[in-house]
């Protein structure tokens, strides 16, 4: 392959196939989204959901060929510190808009 | 790559450096992933912001009525081939060949610019029409969120250039190659946020 001239151990490098894996994926992930919401043909909240599902997908395709998160040990501490702020993340966001959106519902009500 | 964490092997297979200046570049990555999980924070905070104004159009115009899903189309592409660019260029980074990294470097820069401009022409003509960020809180979110995401690629590409220019001078050294692996973190980390922008503001706001 193209990393050929490696030595053994740094397996996530990323060799041109993987990123090329991770390109044609992410192609695929982008233009079927932008389709079907440029092109509805179906009810907005299947749509919703495709477009959100392929959203997640390619973030991870882009961790796993382009950012080269993996299981390996020369990763873990990454992956430990995405985990770690993913986390955050979903209590931030998630808490954040359970509550304003309860707000929302409680006082304006409308 | 992001490989080098606990290993430090940045610079393996070529023939400069002792070990401890490759573990000094691997905790210099590890350290800057550590920098790009603060800023996803960030910009979860204003995704979390944008997701609570986006209704709050004033009378004004919604995500509907003002998004041209072709023109965005045309931008998320423009980012996606400067990732795979930019991956080209690492891997000529890993075979040692200097000329390659440059060349894929120069055409990074130039998807990266054309992206940034394509955006500045998007908010110069919703400016225009009276559309900017003081007219609702949904603008006010969206040129918030949009916009500290083109501040990002803006600064990506400000250190692009003088890597580019490093890289000519003194070449492929341990501390260039530690450069690209944070830059490559960086601008692929971009990547990642554009995709929740083009889902979250583009595509929900039109549907």
């Amino acid at each position: 392959m193209a990393n050929s001239n490696h030595s053994a151990g740094g397996a996530s490098h990323g060799s041109f196939k993987s990123y090329m894996v991770g390109f044609v994926l992410s192609v695929i992930l982008t233009v079927i989204p932008f389709g079907l919401v440029m092109f509805p043909s179906m009810s907005k909240d299947a749509i919703l959901a495709i477009i959100l599902v392929f959203a997640v997908v390619q973030v991870i395709v882009h961790l796993v060929y382009f950012l080269h998160l993996d299981r390996s040990s020369e990763q873990r501490w990454n992956v430990i510190a995405f985990i770690f702020s993913a986390v955050i993340i979903a209590f931030l966001v998630g808490l954040s808009l359970w509550i304003m959106f309860s707000i929302h519902h409680f006082m304006m009500a409308k | 790559m992001s490989n080098t964490v606990l290993h430090g092997d940045v610079a393996h297979g070529h023939d400069h450096g002792h070990d401890d200046h490759h573990d000094a570049g691997g905790v210099t990555v590890f350290g800057f992933w550590i920098y790009l999980m603060t800023d996803c924070i960030l910009f979860s905070c204003l995704f979390a912001a944008y997701a609570v104004l986006s209704g709050n159009v004033a009378g004004g115009p919604s995500g509907h009525e003002i998004f041209e899903l072709d023109y965005v189309l045309v931008e998320t592409f423009l980012l996606l081939f400067s990732s795979i660019t930019f991956g080209f260029s690492m891997l000529a980074m890993h075979k040692g060949n200097k000329s390659g990294v440059l060349l894929w470097l120069f055409i990074t820069f130039l998807f990266g610019a054309g992206f940034i401009g394509m955006e500045i022409n998007e908010f110069h003509k919703l400016i225009g029409e009276g559309f900017g960020p003081d007219r609702s809180g949904f603008l006010s979110g969206f040129f918030t969120l949009v916009g500290t995401h083109g501040l990002h690629v803006s600064s990506g590409l400000l250190w692009m250039a003088v890597l580019i220019a490093q890289i000519s001078k003194k070449g492929l050294t341990a501390t260039n190659q530690t450069r690209m692996s944070c830059l490559s973190l960086f601008w692929h980390f971009l990547d990642v946020v554009w995709i929740c922008v083009f889902t979250v503001v583009y595509l929900m706001g039109a549907l």
